[in-house]
């Protein structure tokens, strides 16, 4: 069953990349499909301009979102301003995915002894994933420097850091667990029979499978971890929102959010092609060569 | 007693208000093989589980090299690394080479270096023939070779002793013949053994002693010959009948 699982998660990878790859599969004269998709794109994408820019808005939108010029001179502050954002990013994901593989496995403790870790951890998970993340950011940023602590960092961007691994670590927390609820039993009984103790097992065994099959997931969540940093710029931390901001309060000009999401979105999709990469590669390890 | 690789007296064992087994005696001889024979549901796998304490027994107890191992407070790990037992559907990990599945236990849970481990496990494989699928994954493998692997992988561990549970069951009919063989050059090497089966012609050819089990308890027990040529309890009769009947005797 076990063994089923995985073969379902990969075909649907497959499915996903032959997509991506264009439309091969979809008849038997290949390159009559690429022209008919490459057709219909034209003029798909032909009749989404013309209405736009027949808009009767059109002309103001195009001055205040659309300057060419205003793009390329904010463009480099905001790309400065964007390093902060890969940096929270960084350092934050670093620790949720240790902290959230942490509280998963303490989540699938065994028996009534582990109870008050059990339930600690659930009370951690729905409590951090039903408060809207700018608002623990925004207590945290505003409320943990206020205590005047001299151990702990006034910095804005710590606290940042500190607000998004506690809302993250536990949507991730869930997104592991689930990995390890959908390894079936008997892999831990084969290892338990093999004389491996529960944390072997779990090390060698579970875990190393259950993380496999929840990377598209865990990749989700890592795109709306980066996102979110943006979030942090509630509490003055210059990052590329705030800068663009900065940048459209001078000129009343929109266009640097425009710089600010295309940035975002320069990053994020390398890591989703990366994954599908990852994961098929994955998978033709295991299984190519076999007639399925 | 002085020379049984396992002896278990008394076992009981319920799931939920379902009574499973209820009162096994089991004697098995170093260097013996007994067939655990009957329907399903008649607790031959339960059984097996119990000896290697998947699961744990409501009452009796169950000795192994003179050590009793349902006592409270044994290292159930310790124990298993002395019982191979190998599982109808091979429960092989699906993300490990075949030679890792092999190599994991005994460098995991017996602290071998992954030289000794690796060159052991080689010995193994080529010995059973499997030689050349060292580095394949268990997915790309027949479900006969499946089973084979899983089976060296117990052996591995170099166990007293090995608990096979309904191995072929999940075999197409043609991959049976390779597991058999195997499992027959374990019983010529002197391998003791506890084996659920279905494969009466098998259990008839390679047992020491037969198990009639039904509905939890050894209903007969004996020599080979006895039990298949003249079965004393009508119930044995009953379903070797039925096996007849079904071919597979």
């Amino acid at each position: 069953m076990a063994r089923e699982g995985d073969r379902r998660a990969g075909s649907q990878v497959e499915s996903r990349s032959s997509k991506a790859l264009g439309v091969r599969r979809s008849g038997g004269d290949g390159s009559r499909g690429v022209t008919i998709a490459v057709l219909s794109s034209i003029v798909f994408f032909a009749l989404l301009v013309l209405a736009v820019t027949n808009a009767p808005g059109w002309p103001e939108v195009k001055r205040t979102f659309f300057d060419w010029h205003e793009f390329r001179s904010s463009l480099p502050g905001i790309a400065t301003a964007f390093k902060l954002n890969v940096k929270i990013f960084l350092i934050s994901e670093a620790f949720i995915l240790v902290l959230a593989l942490i509280v998963a496995v303490v989540r699938s403790l065994p028996g009534p002894v582990f109870f008050p870790l059990r339930a600690l951890a659930i009370v951690y998970a729905d409590f951090f994933r039903g408060v809207p993340t700018i608002l623990v950011i925004a207590i945290l940023g505003f409320g943990a420097p206020a205590l005047q602590l001299r151990i702990v960092p006034t910095s804005t961007t710590f606290w940042g850091i500190v607000a998004l691994v506690l809302v993250y670590t536990a949507y991730v927390s869930e997104v592991y667990r689930a990995g390890i609820d959908s390894v079936h039993p008997s892999q831990e009984a084969a290892a338990r029979s093999l004389g491996l103790t529960r944390g072997q097992a779990l090390r060698y065994v579970v875990l190393p499978q259950a993380v496999r099959r929840v990377i598209p997931p865990l990749l989700n969540d890592f795109i709306g971890l980066q996102k979110d940093t943006a979030l942090v710029g509630v509490l003055g931390a210059v990052e590329a929102f705030n800068q663009s901001q900065i940048y459209t309060d001078a000129t009343f000009n929109y266009t640097p959010y425009l710089a600010a999401a295309f940035l975002f979105v320069v990053m994020t999709i390398p890591l989703a092609r990366f994954t599908d990469w990852l994961i098929l590669r994955d998978r033709r390890k295991r299984q190519a060569g076999v007639a399925r | 007693m002085s020379d049984a690789a396992l002896v278990i007296e008394g076992v009981r064992k319920s799931f939920a208000r379902v009574e499973v087994l209820r009162g096994i005696d089991l004697e098995l001889e170093r260097h013996n093989v007994v067939c655990l024979i009957g329907a399903s549901g008649s607790g031959k796998s339960t059984l097996l589980r119990c000896v290697n304490l998947i699961e744990s027994v409501d009452a009796g107890r169950i000795v192994v090299a003179g050590e009793e191992i349902t006592r409270r407070g044994i290292d159930v790990n310790r124990v298993r690394r002395r019982i191979g037992i190998v599982f109808q559907a091979f429960n092989l990990f699906p993300h490990m080479s075949v030679l890792r599945n092999v190599t994991l236990a005994p460098q995991a849970a017996l602290g071998q270096t992954r030289a000794a481990a690796e060159q052991h496990a080689v010995e193994l494989l080529t010995r059973f023939g499997l030689a050349d699928k060292r580095d394949e994954y268990p997915d790309r493998l027949s479900g006969g070779q499946q089973q084979r692997v899983a089976i060296v992988r117990a052996l591995a561990m170099e166990p007293d002793l090995m608990l096979l549970d309904e191995v072929t069951s999940a075999l197409d009919p043609e991959l049976v013949a390779d597991v058999l063989e195997l499992i027959r050059e374990l019983a010529a090497g002197g391998m003791t053994m506890l084996i659920a089966t279905h494969e009466m012609s098998f259990a008839r050819e390679i047992a020491h002693r037969v198990c009639f089990l039904d509905n939890g308890v050894i209903l007969e027990q004996g020599p080979p010959q006895q039990i298949f040529a003249a079965p004393r309890e009508q119930r044995t009769q009953q379903f070797l009948q039925r096996i007849t009947a079904a071919g597979r005797l």
